[in-house]
């Protein structure tokens, strides 16, 4: 025994169990999001639970959520006191019709459970998910369908209805959206002009011969998307809820429709994908309980770009001061001391300043100078994207500049002393040789940096991130790149959909997946970083030898 | 002890100086003082070097040999304790007087040190640096002065096919060679050698010095080395150092037959150092 503690067997167990344990730890975490995430979006089978008892029946049409088993006393307003009782969460949809989405269904008095065949799943615009049965189609209130025909007359005309619909946004958030831009612009360029006292008579001519311009197309813009209104309003079905009621349901309000019940293992499958795509790259509809992630994707990359844009040149510049310029003394150790402690400072007291200096001083500051025409809304000096980005870029930094001084610290004397030695002077020598060596370091400050800022959300919450954006950051109107616009961001979206959301159940895959696409977006940022910087190292690796 | 030395030396170049015609002399050394902080590692130094001639220095470890070599194109000023007194002479002019531009002084003194040390870039990249430094941009002019160059470090033939390949994939010996071409390209009338083959295998060493031998006849070669019969084979002229002072200058043949003082024969016998 004593030998084989002298031997250093335990010592090599101790560390390998601690390792293993990180590592279930880690994949056990992102196994759990993975599942509970991604498994929201397989159209699971729609089943139908019958109940009778001796006073009246019930028939619910709902998918299967969840099923566990509990005691039977624990449960209010049902016959048996003892023993246990099975119960499921089931998801019936037809929230505007029953109240909500989800219900608990007891084991008890269930007299027939089965999958019908024909059953019909409607994702809706409005009011999430519709089940029941399709009964017939209807154009203008004319009944258009039989019995036979009746699927492939829905299914046509649903294309044409999705069509127009896609056709209505290209025209409202495109055309309109940009002529609304421009008229805005325009109002701004006139009131400068007033407060400047400059607008001749010949200038606000020309502005209202734009404006009429524009209005005109505005106008007919206008028009053509009132005309796809009423093309899109002309179909419509007739569907029976579990409880035999028919209702009626505007194609205009349905995005798409299914039948699990029909479906094989190959076309669950596609309409996995197509979900689990829809999810990636389409707006949130329901208060981000439907529809998808894209624009706080899009949000959450553009700011951690913006991010390591400023952040690079500003960390690299303050660490050559550092490791080059400076002279080393006490206030350089000071001052290095108080760079490392930055890292630690927490987050939130970063979003605070970035509150109080980023976007009421400097923002308001900037509106007064260079944007008076649109006080008091103001331009910069409110939350948005560039000092989001700013914030977490003075977060980062410490980082950054820690990262460079240790690449530049390793940077071996003979190169430097080689340069010198060729008549370079000292900046020719770090702009040429000892930068360029020290990339990688820089690259490594900089993964990091991005591994820290994609993960934050407290500061983001004050200096820029909003729950629903109702335009991304960049996009095709002058000029582009709208730093001054509030953005969505992933992190915030988990905490919004997770614990702001009115419909929880609906949430809560969501919140997994979100996580899950969270995490995959930093790995992704990172992975290419990492490459980036392995490409250097392979062309620097002169500091092996 | 120091100073008696150091004047006995004085007397013996005045021996030497009047068989020296001044043309010839390159470079003229006169009672350098080189401090550390507080530490003196170079005392009273003075004497003259010739034009088109290798010069070596011999010493053990530690004698100053290489801080020496590194006043020549005032690469000790990197370093923040290091104070020099006395004058180097170049063309008439004292390269430690104030209005010395230091950049220029390293165009027209090159170096080469005990490691090779190209940097991290293409074959053609390492020797144009200087070149690029100077600002000549065209690809045209800077062709022909890295062919030249590397045809003078011997390194043409070898590297000539692959001259956009990263230079740090080439061989110890081929990497000093290139640092010599790297050297020459800009056409200095100085080259320092410190140690230049400390680091190669014997072939490779063979080389280099027949390198040195070939590049005497368009520079003056001021080479320092640990290894005694390098320098008695490349050599025209021999100083031996020990612990920061000049014991002994002159002729190579007669330092390593027939040396005036005592430690210079004890340490050319292996009796030291």
């Amino acid at each position: 025994m004593k030998n084989w503690f002298a031997s250093g067997t335990p010592w090599i167990w101790l560390n390998a169990g601690a390792i293993s344990i990180a590592l279930v730890a880690v994949f056990g975490l992102l196994f759990l999001i993975l599942v509970r995430g991604m498994s929201h979006f397989w159209p699971a089978n729609v089943q139908a639970f019958h109940y009778q008892n001796a006073d009246n029946s019930l028939t619910v049409i709902a998918e299967i959520i969840e099923s566990e088993t509990v005691p039977a006393e624990s449960v209010q307003g049902i016959d048996i006191k003892q023993g246990n009782v099975e119960r499921y969460l089931v998801k019936t949809g037809n929230r505007d019709l029953l109240g909500s989405d989800f219900r608990w269904l007891y084991n008890i008095d269930l007299k027939k459970r089965e999958t019908p065949i024909d059953v019909m799943v409607i994702e809706r615009i409005e009011w999430g998910n519709f089940y029941g049965y399709l009964n017939s189609v209807y154009e203008n209130d004319i009944k258009v369908s039989d019995e036979d025909n009746k699927w492939a007359e829905f299914n046509s005309r649903l294309d044409r209805a999705v069509q127009i619909r896609e056709r209505i946004l290209e025209l409202e958030q495109g055309e309109i959206g940009a002529i609304n831009y421009q008229l805005e612009r325009l109002r701004l360029k006139e009131k400068r002009l007033i407060i400047d006292n400059e607008l001749s008579d010949k200038e606000l001519s020309v502005i209202n011969k734009k404006r009429e311009s524009l209005k005109s197309q505005y106008e007919t813009f206008l028009q053509q998307t009132q005309k796809l209104y009423e093309d899109i309003n002309r179909d419509s079905i007739r569907a029976t809820v579990m409880d035999g009621t028919e209702v009626i349901i505007p194609l205009e309000k349905i995005v798409k429709t299914w039948q699990p019940n029909k479906f094989n293992l190959l076309e669950k499958t596609l309409f996995y994908i197509q979900s689990l795509w829809a999810f990636i790259s389409e707006d949130p509809r329901e208060a981000n309980t439907e529809g998808g992630i894209f624009p706080a994707i899009f949000g959450t990359v553009m700011m951690v770009i913006l991010m390591a844009i400023l952040v690079t040149p500003l960390g690299v510049i303050a660490a050559i001061y550092l490791r080059e310029y400076a002279k080393q003394g006490l206030i350089i150790r000071v001052i290095r001391i108080a760079v490392n402690n930055l890292a630690g400072v927490p987050s939130i007291v970063y979003g605070v300043f970035g509150l109080g200096f980023f976007v009421y001083f400097l923002g308001g500051n900037i509106d007064d100078l260079f944007f008076p025409e649109s006080q008091p809304s103001p331009t910069f000096g409110t939350p948005g994207l560039l000092w989001s980005s700013l914030t977490l870029a003075l977060l980062t930094l410490p980082v950054v500049i820690v990262a460079t001084e240790e690449g530049l610290s390793r940077i071996p004397i003979s190169l430097r002393e080689g340069s010198l030695g060729l008549g370079a002077t000292k900046v020719e020598t770090l702009w040429r040789v000892v930068l360029p060596m020290a990339s990688p370091a820089i690259m490594t400050g900089l993964i990091l940096a991005v591994a820290r800022a994609a993960g934050e959300v407290a500061p983001l919450m004050l200096v820029g991130v909003v729950k629903l954006a109702p335009s991304l950051p960049l996009d095709g109107n002058f000029p582009f790149l709208h730093l001054d616009r509030k953005f969505m961001h992933l992190g915030f979206h988990i905490y919004d959909v997770g614990f702001q959301s009115p419909n929880v159940e609906a949430a809560r895959p969501l919140v997994y997946a979100t996580s899950f696409l969270l995490v995959v977006v930093i790995v992704g940022l990172n992975i290419t970083a990492i490459n980036l910087r392995n490409k250097l190292r392979e062309k620097y690796r002169a500091l092996d030898n | 002890m120091s100073e008696s030395i150091a004047t006995k030396i004085d007397t013996s170049l005045l021996k030497t100086e009047a068989a020296v015609n001044e043309s010839e002399i390159c470079l003229e050394v006169k009672n350098l003082n080189l401090f550390y902080g507080e530490s003196q590692a170079l005392k009273n130094i003075s004497f003259k070097m010739k034009k088109n001639k290798v010069t070596a220095f011999i010493g053990p470890s530690g004698c100053g040999k290489s801080t020496l070599l590194r006043c020549f194109n005032r690469l000790n000023d990197l370093v923040d304790s290091v104070r020099v007194e006395g004058e180097i002479i170049l063309d008439n002019k004292n390269i430690y007087a104030p209005n010395v531009d230091v950049t220029s002084l390293r165009q027209r003194v090159g170096m080469v040190f005990q490691k090779p040390n190209p940097f991290p870039m293409s074959i053609f990249e390492n020797v144009a640096y200087g070149l690029r430094l100077q600002g000549i941009k065209k690809r045209r002019v800077l062709e022909e002065k890295v062919e030249w160059a590397l045809k003078g470090a011997a390194l043409w033939e070898e590297v000539k096919d692959r001259l956009d390949e990263s230079a740090l994939g080439m061989s110890g010996g081929q990497q000093q060679r290139l640092v010599i071409a790297r050297a020459i390209a800009i056409e200095p009338e100085i080259i320092l050698l410190d140690e230049p083959a400390s680091a190669l295998d014997p072939i490779s060493t063979l080389k280099i010095e027949e390198l040195i031998y070939e590049l005497k006849s368009k520079y003056t070669i001021l080479i320092v080395t640990h290894n005694m019969q390098q320098a008695a084979r490349v050599s025209d002229e021999t100083a031996f150092m020990y612990m920061g002072e000049m014991i002994e200058f002159g002729n190579t043949n007669t330092i390593f037959t027939n040396p005036e003082k005592k430690q210079t024969e004890d340490y050319i016998t292996g009796r030291y150092g």
